[in-house]
């Protein structure tokens, strides 16, 4: 019997071969933590008797959520982490680089066959380069400041296959939120996604980082992409490694293998409260908005915000809505101004901010009222999670939301 | 010990929203728990009280402070139908146990309730319903009263050894 890339990547760290169910004690290639979960970790890695790290060159430590400082508690986390990276000697991306999961990407510190782990859910996101990667808790890296493991269930793997062409302004956005409503909030607990096909071969890493991150949308342990000339191209100049083969083996066992098409897709909207909830955006067009959010780890970067330029060309953003625009990374920040972008989103009435995690989180700014209604771009519509919890949000590609932007209700990117 | 009874998709943020994540003192998160969602729980919540739910509960963000900000309410144990990964381990990892019942829709909020984990079975207002076992491999945890007293005098760890189930 075959085995599914999760499975390799398990198999080929230990040593051994390790199939999906097998509880074990894994070594983790890298660790990333910020300013949420970050202080706790410290706080359990000292608990737990922890005195050096297990290797300081392995652990990435950025501050994105409550950046610069919204309040003296957040200044205070800060200054907290800043004096752990000094006394530990850990390189700190500080308040400079952008939001974790970009920045981990983008300065190679995840790479094809690693397993790496993050105190933030949204970890999974580097599967889109290869490696196996999840969210964890501060408790348990703490753990893994001080031991460099942590016990791992190695997971199953749902196969999903895309194919066909996008159509014009649907994208990767538009196929994670659909596969989200197929497979539901908690269709892949416990389990790994792998995203395959001809669709995904050709897939650009902007849009596969987007398909991975949403992975734990569906309660994914993690969402995973086989490395390709894409993959090993990104990784050029971040990493120094030579190409290998890595991918699950056409004999490997899966849970179950889904098939998509995306030829025929619309442009999806998830509906308030949940994610697994996406419809047509045609269902939903007209439905009147307060804010729209273009940026996250989900949906910032240069070919994001290119595409939301593209839709809005010379056009205005609707001066009844508030529309925040933010990068991802500096790096992705940087590319925006370069080729204009920025000055043409302030010019149409957006508010750019400097890259964090911005609304997304619901707590730092850019916080809803009771009774108003946020398009975004980012993974989750909880409610409560960009401010009040009667508020609604409502999440889209990035295409969608300045298209609605434009006009001021929920719009198919298509007709403006 | 009283129900708290939610339904399916409890997220990490209906459970503490992201404006109190600088808190991180089990009893100052306490006072938003649910804060939005169910605004009763966190002034009439009682240490021994249980928070019952449908599926997936705890899904969304890996925040600590969900679990966190159940202790300090005084709930020590959560049931439901399923979990979500991330917050059953956090659960375990700090003290809250995780308990899975596939009958939860079996049990109204404030029944009276009395867990029993040896027999696998809850009572709730005097019916009986099953629960499942805890995964082995978390009950060394569990044991020791969470990880951080499981690893305080840990070395080193088995890396790569053979499963432990
Ligand atoms: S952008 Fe949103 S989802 Fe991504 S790390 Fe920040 S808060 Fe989390």
């Amino acid at each position: 019997m075959g085995a599914t890339i999760v499975e390799k990547i398990f198999s080929k760290k230990c040593g051994r071969d390790i199939r999906a169910g097998e509880v074990v004690m894994a070594p983790v290639d890298g660790a990333m933590i910020h300013d949420i979960t970050g202080p706790l970790a410290i706080q359990k890695f000292y608990e737990m008797g922890g005195e050096r790290v297990f290797d300081p060159k392995r652990i990435i430590m950025l501050f994105d959520h409550q950046i610069p400082a919204d309040s003296i508690p957040a200044a205070e986390n800060h200054v907290y982490m800043r004096k752990f990276a000094t006394e530990q000697q850990i390189h700190n991306y500080d308040i400079n680089e952008g939001v974790c999961h970009q920045v981990v990407l983008e300065k190679g510190r995840a790479a094809p066959g690693e397993i790496i782990v993050g105190a933030d859910s949204h970890t999974c996101m580097y599967g889109a380069a290869g490696a196996f990667a999840t969210g964890i808790g501060s408790t348990d890296m703490g753990f893994v400041l001080k031991f460099g493991a942590l016990y791992f269930k190695v997971p199953e793997t749902i196969r999903a296959e895309v194919s066909g062409k996008f159509p014009k302004r649907v994208g990767a956005k538009d196929l994670i939120l659909s596969i989200a409503s197929d497979i539901g909030a908690d269709g892949a607990t416990y389990q790994a996604i792998e995203f395959t096909g001809k669709t995904i071969s050709k897939l650009d890493m902007a849009g596969r980082m987007t398909c991975c991150n949403m992975a734990i949308e569906m309660g994914a342990k993690a969402g995973i992409i086989a490395p390709d000339k894409i993959t090993w191209e990104y990784m050029k100049g971040r990493r120094k490694m030579k190409s290998f083969p890595l991918e699950s083996d056409t004999d490997a066992s899966y849970v179950t293998k889904r098939s998509y098409t995306v030829s025929d897709m619309e442009p999806q909207v998830a509906v308030p409260h949940n994610v697994d909830t996406g419809v047509p955006v045609s269902k939903v067009a007209g439905t009147h908005i307060d804010q729209v959010f273009i940026g996250s780890c989900t949906n910032g970067r240069f070919e994001d915000l290119e595409e939301a330029a593209e839709v809005l060309g010379r056009k205005k953003f609707n001066p009844k809505v508030r529309v925040i625009i933010i990068p991802a990374s500096r790096d992705e920040y940087l590319k925006s101004l370069k080729t204009g972008l920025i000055g043409k989103f302030v010019k149409a009435g957006a508010l750019v901010e400097a890259p964090c995690c911005g609304p997304c989180m619901g707590g730092a700014f850019g916080l809803l009222a009771p009774g108003e209604v946020s398009l975004s771009t980012s993974n989750r519509n909880f409610k409560g999670r960009q401010g009040s919890t009667e508020g609604r949000v409502y999440l889209c590609s990035p295409a969608t939301a300045a298209a609605s932007a434009i006009t001021g209700v929920i719009t198919d990117p298509r007709e403006v | 010990m009283r129900v708290w009874k939610f339904g399916d998709n409890i997220d990490t943020d209906a459970i503490i929203p992201g404006r109190f994540l600088t808190i991180y003192d089990p009893k100052e998160l306490a006072k938003h728990a649910f804060e939005g969602t169910r605004d009763d729980f966190s002034k009439m919540a009682k240490v021994g009280d249980i928070v019952v739910a449908g599926r997936n509960f705890g899904c969304g963000s890996s925040r600590e402070h969900a679990p966190l900000a159940l202790i300090g309410a005084g709930v020590k144990v959560v049931v439901a139908q399923s979990f979500a990964r991330i917050f059953f381990r956090n659960a375990i990892n700090v003290g809250v146990l995780p308990v899975v019942c596939h009958k939860t829709d079996q049990i109204a909020d404030g029944a009276e309730i009395i867990l029993n984990i040896r027999k696998g079975i809850i009572e709730a207002d005097g019916k009986k319903v099953k629960i499942e076992p805890v995964p082995e491999f978390m009950q060394g945890i569990i044991d020791a009263g969470g990880l951080v007293e499981y690893a305080k005098n840990m070395k080193e760890v088995p890396v790569c050894t053979k499963s432990q189930q």
